[in-house]
């Protein structure tokens, strides 16, 4: 046998092909915003396109911004990664999220709880709606998107119905106003609900920041541990590469299965209560499915999947939203939104870079350009289907006011 | 113009931690079928891979007719019309067998597929050549036999007039692979040339004109067929003398480690039982082969058996505990081990190091995880140990990905895991398919090495020699059931072929009512 000569391994080189192919997408993403805003308003094109890569950074009001809306998703993106992982789908983000947002409150406003406490009951109501999905899938081979965007609907209006109905959750049961289309201002409710800001806030200059994005970022590194080194991230793994495999090696599929989705409507569920337990937002009641769930997607998509590039793809996307914000007056809201999605949905291609860019790198060995999960694919195929990224865009714009 | 169609010249290719191919040479005279003969590893695959485009060398050059040509693609291989067989099929499951030929090489008229001048030409190609397929069925609904038709018609269909078959008769039953011989030389006399990977030899001396050795990379030779013979080409390859005959001991027959009981395998939608009220038993220190050809239910019963399909009537037992309800997990923790008939589809985790793959069975095991915690070292360490005790060959050892490893050492790495768990009934399915004949003569040697030492091990396979070699006793299976049981030492190719082809169940039942 010939000795390894090598200690890069071929992992290594993926990991490599991936960031590249990450970079590169967001270039095109990037080139095409840019494309975009010339033909939208040309005069103020470059200068636009400048305020899309530097607000972000602008000053540390921006940057608490950044590091805010990266938070949920972070979470969003981990929720879609780690069942893309396990041979899954888990479009159903979205409505984990709500359920998330909406447990987080209830337990905040209703029950008078504090913030970590409310975060649990975040985390399981979304593992709750995660089951449901994974359970039918592994009992009844019901395909888990299907599922999974039923219960976006179902519990979309299941949860506005519920709020319309609890007076003590609306604006106006806690202060003189009449507004009593969205839940009370936790700041009314119960201060003590809210994320601590740990001081961030003076040194920020912010109020949208908090120790959420700690509590984020630690969760991906949990769950990038639990795939790398345990046992359990290795049977969840088996069952997405191979399930034939899984069950040969006598892995329980089905239990895995639902697992795999109640960890991630938990990862969903805990980006909805990290969101709405700032402080800063409030839960409105609108027909229309939460967006954030869905950016979960191009978040997992951009990181190829990877727990901590989940870390980083979240931190990009929110800054291309922050910088996207600073659009205004010169384009119109709308417009803005379809810019920002562009280079969003452009960047999350990077796996359609990853062959290519592995064909140049390794002069072309198409086994190793094909290592990647299987379950991408379909993912991707979903991503690029108008619909879901028509649903996705509306919602966006909605979570955006 | 130059004698050969087709000249790779002072070929090299590396992989990270391996040299592929170290300054090969093949040359390829037109109308010829040419062998290429080297053990597992020796990097047959990549030379072919390199000439259809997939690869590109990192020295040396291709030769089409005397012009040095450049392959970037396998496009540009079927421009050279140059076609390829896979030693893994390159199929689309969901499409159909026509979809599949057509695919890439699609006629359209303003923008829309025209189907019908294709399905004309596919029909006629079958006629021609004798392959039949049924354009209409889905990939997945075939057997693997006509998908490799699919693949061979595929490359008619493109015109091509080089044909590359990697390794096409390891997935064959024996009269597949006289058919597929028999296409083999029709093609060359037509004047198309052929490159055939092959580890058996004596398929090399019924079909090929020349034949070229790889070992570990390197280029051994290249001899006429007619000059050699088959030991001849085993010591050019494995560098030693190889023995064809596998000795063995007597058995010392134990206790039932394996008991079946009037077993039943239902068929999809209510269809004839796969496998029919079957009673066997295998004993501690014996081998138990079942003979068949492919398709009469030994896949449904080795699944029934292992708990990855369930039987619908009759009883499992390992020991003496019944397992027939049991998931796969309990079996295995019975000590029952399982060599797969696929080794992508069940055997691996493509995508795993060999090393993850090497646990696949045992990974929640203490020695292999602590607290919830998979321990590598102990993983990489076993892997170790595994790969130096059956030679399996790759670039990176523990740490290869298991798909960039050679169809043969794939294989090793199963049987090295599943021989590993020192299993008390060893089912193995096709053990050797793809190995080359040095690790063949060692892996059968730690089959009986198995037997010797007391465990029960059930052997399937479509090859008679294997099984006729190996077993103390032979059940043959015809239509889903067990028609006779034979004593391997007086079985012969002859009586075994009667009642595997079951014309000879009406002769065994007057047999029968004779003696009765
Ligand atoms: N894409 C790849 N990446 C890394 N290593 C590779 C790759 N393809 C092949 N190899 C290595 O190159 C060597 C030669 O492999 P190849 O598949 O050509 O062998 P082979 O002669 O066809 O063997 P077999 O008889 O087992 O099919 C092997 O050690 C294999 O591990
Ligand atoms: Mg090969």
């Amino acid at each position: 046998m010939m000795k390894p000569k090598q200690t890069k391994s071929l992992r290594g080189t993926q990991g490599l092909i991936s960031l590249l192919a990450s970079l590169l997408s967001i270039m095109v993403g990037l080139l095409v915003g840019l494309a975009l805003l010339s033909l939208l308003n040309p005069a103020h094109a470059f200068s636009g396109f400048l305020k899309i890569l530097t607000t972000g950074l602008a000053t540390t009001e921006k940057m608490a911004k950044v590091l805010y809306q990266a938070m949920p998703l972070m979470l969003c993106g981990l929720a879609v990664a780690f069942a893309f992982k396990t041979g899954l789908f888990n479009i159903g983000a979205a409505g984990q999220y709500t359920m998330g947002a909406f447990c987080a409150l209830t337990v905040a406003i209703a029950l008078q709880q504090p913030w970590y406490i409310a975060l649990i009951a975040a985390a399981l109501g979304g593992a709750l709606l995660g089951a449901i999905p994974g359970i039918c899938k592994a009992l009844f081979n019901v395909n888990e998107v299907i599922t999974s965007i039923m219960f976006n609907w179902i519990t979309m209006y299941a949860v506005n119905l519920t709020i319309n109905n609890m007076p003590i959750m609306l604006t106006n049961y806690w202060s003189k106003s009449t507004i009593k289309d969205r839940t009370a201002p936790l700041m009314d409710a119960n201060p003590a609900g809210i994320l601590p800001k740990g001081g961030l806030d003076t040194l920020m200059n912010s109020n949208y920041i908090n120790i959420g994005i700690f509590i984020a970022i630690g969760v991906a590194i949990v769950i990038w541990i639990i795939l790398q080194k345990t046992v359990l991230g290795y049977e969840l793994k088996a069952c997405g590469y191979n399930r034939h495999a899984s069950q040969y090696a006598g892995i329980n599929a089905k239990r895995n299965i639902v697992l795999s989705m109640i960890i991630s409507g938990a990862l969903a569920g805990l980006g909805g209560g990290l969101y709405y337990l700032s402080g800063t937002g409030q839960y409105t009641l609108v027909k229309v499915l939460l967006g954030m769930g869905f950016n979960g997607i191009p978040v997992a998509l951009l990181a190829s999947s990877n727990p901590l590039g989940v870390i980083f793809s979240s931190l990009f996307i929110s800054y291309i939203q922050v910088g996207g914000d600073a659009l205004q007056p010169h384009f119109i809201k709308e417009n803005i939104d379809i810019i920002i999605s562009a280079i969003i949905y452009l960047s999350a291609f990077a796996l359609l870079m990853k062959g290519w860019i592995a064909k140049l790198i390794l002069r072309g060995s198409p086994r190793n350009a094909n290592l990647e999960v299987p379950a991408l694919n379909t993912a991707e195929a979903s991503v690029s289907d108008p619909d879901t990224t028509a649903t996705a865009q509306a919602a966006q714009k909605e979570d955006a006011q | 113009m130059s004698e050969y169609v087709i000249e790779m010249l002072g070929i090299t290719k590396k992989f990270p931690g391996i040299i592929a191919n170290d300054d090969v040479t093949l040359q390829l005279k037109k109308g010829e079928i040419h062998a290429l003969l080297g053990e597992n590893g020796a990097g047959k695959s990549t030379l072919m891979s390199i000439l259809f485009g997939l690869y590109q060398p990192d020295a040396g050059q291709i030769r089409k007719d005397g012009e040095v040509v450049q392959i970037n693609n396998p496009n540009d291989a079927n421009r050279l019309h140059i076609g390829m067989v896979h030693q893994h099929f390159k199929l689309v499951d969901v499409f159909t067998v026509l979809d599949n030929i057509i695919l890439g090489a699609e006629q359209t008229k303003h923008g829309i597929l025209q189907k019908h001048e294709a399905r004309a030409k596919v029909l006629e190609l079958c006629q021609q050549y004798g392959l039949a397929v049924d354009p209409d069925a889905t990939i997945e609904e075939i057997s693997v036999g006509m998908q490799q038709r699919v693949e061979i018609l595929k490359m008619l269909f493109r015109d091509n007039d080089i044909l590359i078959f990697d390794e096409p008769t390891a997935v064959l039953t024996p009269q597949e692979i006289d058919e597929l011989m028999h296409s083999m030389r029709g093609f060359a006399k037509e004047g198309k040339s052929i490159l055939f990977i092959t580890h058996k030899l004596n398929e090399i001396m019924a079909v090929a004109d020349r034949v070229t050795v790889l070992r570990k990379g390197k280029h051994v030779g290249t001899v006429n067929v007619a000059d050699v013979t088959m030991d001849d080409l085993a010591e050019m390859m494995v560098g030693r003398k190889v023995s064809f005959v596998t000795e063995k001991a007597e058995a010392h027959v134990g206790e039932a480690k394996l008991r079946v009981q009037n077993l039943s395998v239902a068929g999809r939608n209510a269809a004839k039982d796969k496998v029919h009220n079957i009673n066997f038993s295998v004993r501690g220190g014996e081998i138990v082969g079942i003979a068949g050809i492919d398709g009469n239910g030994q896949t449904e019963l080795v699944h029934a058996l292992t708990g990855l399909a369930p039987a619908s009537k009759g009883h499992i037992f390992i020991g003496n505990e019944e397992v027939t309800g049991a998931s796969v997990r309990t079996r295995n923790n019975k000590g029952l081990s399982h060599i797969p008939e696929d080794r992508h589809k069940h055997g691996l985790v493509l995508d795993y190091t060999l090393g993850e793959n090497l646990v696949l069975k045992d990974y929640f095991e203490p020695q292999y995880q602590h607290a919830g915690f998979l321990r590598f070292d102990a993983i990489t360490r076993h892997a170790e140990e595994l790969i130096e005790k059956f030679d399996i060959r790759s670039g990176q050892g523990a740490n290869t990905i298991a798909r960039s490893m050679s169809g043969g050492n794939q294989q090793k790495a199963i049987v090295a895991r599943e021989l590993a768990l020192s299993p008390d009934v060893l089912i193995a399915v096709q053990p050797t398919r793809g190995l080359d004949v040095g690790a063949i003569e060692y892996i059968h040697r730690q089959i009986i090495a198995a037997r010797d030492s007391g465990r029960a091990v059930l052997l399937v396979s479509l090859e008679l020699d294997e099984v006729m070699n190996l077993s103390d006793r032979i059940l043959v299976m015809h239509d889903g059931e067990i028609v006779a049981e034979v004593d391997a030492k007086y079985a012969t190719a002859q009586e075994l072929g009667l009642y595997m082809s079951g014309a000879s169940k009406q002769q065994i039942a007057a047999e029968n009512e004779v003696n009765a």
